[in-house]
């Protein structure tokens, strides 16, 4: 969705928001899969630190990416304290102590660092989503990762057909009304509701896409030749500091972990 | 011959106009008892410009597939015969033929203008150093006024059909096969089709082949109509003046569309009873989410009783908002929709069940409408949800089949309908709890000439009986055969109102409160009147 809403990568010069975007999606994963194996402060720190930092070099502003990346710092500030009051280790000084509530230093400090890891591994996802137009991702990935064509530029044609979706939705609910079905204050009825009007949802959508199938076929997108593209998708030396950057970034917030004693790898404890 | 034709005409179409033969030719797709096409033979010779009509279930749209190579073997339950292009089986010959479809959203691929045009190319694996002069001069050759990074969403139904245009072009077809390219524009956007096609496809570069219900423009395009019945291949073939003239009211019967030189006079408008005021729009306005400007602009509107009103202008003029609001389907977001029978709680607060005892609804896409497994099942879940009791319900659901010809239906999927029988079933579930006020979507939206005639009939008729109608139309004739009133809107505003004086007013029945005595059996809504009501909304 965050992609269909359209990016703004294209427009900028900014030195990370135009490099390719497998350039960025790689960048944006290293870290991501480093983190997924560690949980401590210090290595998610460093790397929601350098993240945040890199905000104006992909060309956004702070306020695009609060107001497009909300829902994940809903998911921070939840995980977070849901950490906070339910963590096994419940040491160091009492801070609040409302019946089942009970909040430590070493509960909040659990809660904090899980809510870091969290934001380290998706913010730097969130950057190069926002950045990316998702035709040079087809392209690129087409050209760099040897994705198949027909899926990389059919799932394309399918993403432009989401808003349409979202128009038809409202449309859907309206003729229920109009026959005299809402959902009212029964969440049974609003569950059946909701069935029938995701079934006509699909319906449609099957429909549209194979019209949209027979359209690309008429233009000879089923053709055997080898296809051309009318885009240049360029992995430049640019885009390989990049991804460099993202390894030695990874590996000094790791060893600094490491030095710290405050490396903590998930499999080992 | 093709050789010569070549060097004459280099480099726009560089093989020249192409041959059709169709040769015994039928399709039976699977899972279906009737053959969609059967027994057709046609030549198409270089450079003809063929109009194909013939009514509902002739299997036009098949045919047109076929031709360009777009029948999936695989989808027929049986198939015979040939369909062949410059000789070669159409299967092999794809790349000669450009296709523009009825759905132009579902035509696009791209979400930026020229990405889109330059699509073919990339397929036909065309070198990139060719593809944007190429994508330019397509653009240049359709009238395309924008960049070349011009969003696709952002452009009007009639300049997304003109970009698609393009994108066939620019693979310099040889033939052009138009299904139904302006079925989904208004007015203004099916001369900017037809325009551009009028001026790409000469006959020295393009056959051209076209399914068009607009027959009074695309007549104008072609030099050779073809008629195809169901099941009975082609049965007429000559020049329009030739098979109009000799055929034009037989094909009207059947539902086809004949330009209205030849077709058989409009029904002639009565004028409605008109009564009292009784629904009122007070200051309505609505603006969408992230919209610069609103959708409907603060508006005010009052319809009477036994009064058809026709809302006209261009896609994008706040007509469809202004209808779901009016229906008290969608919350405006100032002002309210007021029934005269309760002037202090606005539609859109009513509850559902109460709601739909009072508005009927009927939407541009039947399908949104479906909500049953049978037809007649269909027909009682609006009077079921409106507490009307089973005995009057089953008798007012047996009384719309029989008056909308649906009776032999009855048990269908509602989603296996032809278009036409989808449409009455979609009027039909409007009507099942007789409401007051009867609020139509482009009601004839791509129906067929016996199916149009049979809801202007079915509206005139309504409103004899003391209905309020709204229809929300393209349709200018559908206007001029029924409405009482025409409101104009444009850009978000009603521009004008214009009330149609009566033909003749000795037919008035008038009065204010006295509903006319004509139509006392024969109409869906004087049925209506027998079904016990707790509302007290009747007037």
């Amino acid at each position: 969705m965050i992609i269909a809403a359209g990016a703004v990568g294209r427009t900028t010069g900014a030195v990370l928001g135009r490099r390719n975007p497998v350039a960025k999606l790689g960048a944006a994963f290293i870290p991501a899969l480093t983190l997924l194996v560690g949980v401590d402060p210090v290595s998610s720190g460093l790397i929601l630190i350098a993240a945040l930092l890199s905000v104006p070099a992909w060309g956004l502003t702070w306020r695009e990416v609060f107001r497009r990346g909300w829902p994940l710092l809903l998911g921070v500030t939840t995980i977070s304290l849901g950490n906070a009051l339910f963590t096994a280790r419940k040491g160091g000084a009492v801070l609040v102590d409302a019946g089942p509530f009970l909040l430590t230093t070493e509960s909040v400090a659990a809660g904090s660092t899980a809510g870091m890891r969290l934001a380290a591994i998706a913010l730097p996802g969130v950057l190069a989503v926002l950045t990316i137009d998702p035709v040079d991702l087809a392209d690129s990935l087409v050209r760099h990762l040897k994705v198949p064509a027909r899926f990389a530029y059919g799932s394309l044609a399918a993403l432009r057909l989401a808003p349409l979706m979202a128009t038809e939705w409202e449309i859907l609910g309206r003729a229920r009304r109009a026959r005299g079905l809402e959902p009212g204050g029964n969440p049974l009825a609003a569950i059946r509701l909701f069935g029938g009007k995701l079934f006509a949802l699909l319906v449609g959508a099957v429909r549209r896409g194979s019209q949209l199938a027979v359209a690309m076929d008429a233009r000879g997108f089923d053709s055997q030749r080898a296809r051309t593209t009318a885009r240049i998708s360029r992995f430049g030396p640019a885009d390989a500091v990049l991804l460099g950057c993202s390894v030695a970034l990874t590996a000094a917030a790791v060893a600094l972990a490491v030095v710290t004693g405050a490396w903590n790898p998930v499999f080992s404890s | 011959m093709r050789a010569s034709l070549d060097t004459v005409t280099g480099a726009v179409g560089e093989r020249g106009p192409s041959r059709v033969r169709i040769r015994g030719w039928g399709w039976r797709y699977a899972g279906r008892k009737r053959w969609a096409c059967r027994g057709v033979d046609l030549d198409i010779d270089a450079g003809e410009r063929v109009l194909l009509v013939g009514s509902s279930g002739a299997g036009k749209s098949t045919l047109l597939r076929a031709v360009a190579g777009l029948l999936d073997p695989e989808t027929a339950a049986e198939h015979e015969g040939s369909v062949t292009v410059d000789g070669e089986p159409a299967a092999q010959a794809r790349d000669r033929v450009g296709v523009l479809l009825q759905d132009p959203e579902a035509s696009l691929v791209m979400s930026r203008a020229g990405d889109d045009v330059a699509f073919g190319l990339e397929n036909a694996g065309v070198p990139r150093e060719e593809i944007w002069p190429r994508v330019e001069s397509a653009l240049r050759r359709v009238g395309f006024g924008y960049q070349l990074s011009r969003s696709t969403a952002e452009l009007s139904g009639g300049e997304q059909q003109r970009l698609a245009l393009a994108g066939a072009l620019v693979r310099r077809p040889s033939l052009m096969v138009l299904d139904e390219p302006t079925a989904n524009l208004d007015p203004a956007g099916t001369e900017l089709v037809l325009d551009a096609v009028r001026a790409t496809t000469d006959s020295a570069s393009t056959t051209l082949l076209i399914v068009e219900h607009r027959v009074d423009v695309a007549a104008g395009l072609v030099d050779r109509v073809v008629v195809l019945e169901p099941g009975g291949g082609v049965v007429a073939d000559g020049s329009p003046d030739d098979v109009f003239a000799r055929h034009g009211s037989a094909l009207s019967d059947d539902g086809v569309w004949v330009p209205r030189r030849w077709a058989p006079a409009p029904p002639r408008r009565t004028p409605g009873p008109s009564g009292v005021i009784r629904l009122r729009a007070g200051g309505v306005s609505r603006t969408y989410r992230r919209a610069a400007a609103p959708s409907l602009d603060v508006t005010d509107l009052e319809l009477r009783e036994g009064e058809a009103t026709c809302v006209l202008g261009p896609n994008g003029s706040g007509k469809s908002t202004l209808a779901t609001i009016l229906a008290g389907l969608s919350r405006p977001d100032t002002g309210g929709v007021f029934l005269a029978a309760d002037p202090r709680r606005p539609l859109h607060r009513w509850r559902a069940r109460r709601l739909c005892r009072s508005i009927g609804m009927v939407f541009q896409d039947p399908e949104h409408q479906f909500l049953a497994p049978t037809v007649r099942s269909e027909l009682l879940i609006g009077p079921r949800r409106a507490g009307i009791p089973t005995a009057a319900a089953e008798q007012r659901c047996d009384y719309l089949l029989t008056r909308l010809h649906l009776d032999g239906l009855a048990g269908a999927n509602p989603y296996t309908l032809s278009g036409g029988e989808k449409r009455r079933l979609s009027v039909a579930t409007a009507l099942a709890t007789a409401p007051d006020v009867v609020v139509l979507d482009e009601p004839t939206f791509g129906q067929d000439a016996r199916t149009w005639r049979e809801l202007v009939r079915l509206c005139a008729q309504l409103r004899d009986d003391g209905a309020t109608l709204v229809s929300v139309t393209h349709d200018a004739a559908f206007a001029d055969a029924l409405a009482d009133q025409h409101v104009t809107m444009r850009g978000g505003r009603i521009t004008d109102v214009r009330a149609r004086p009566a033909d003749d007013e000795a037919h008035r029945h008038g009065g204010t409160t006295t509903r006319p005595a004509t139509g006392t059996h024969s109409s869906p809504s004087a049925a209506a009147r027998a079904v016990p009501r707790g509302t007290g909304s009747e007037l």
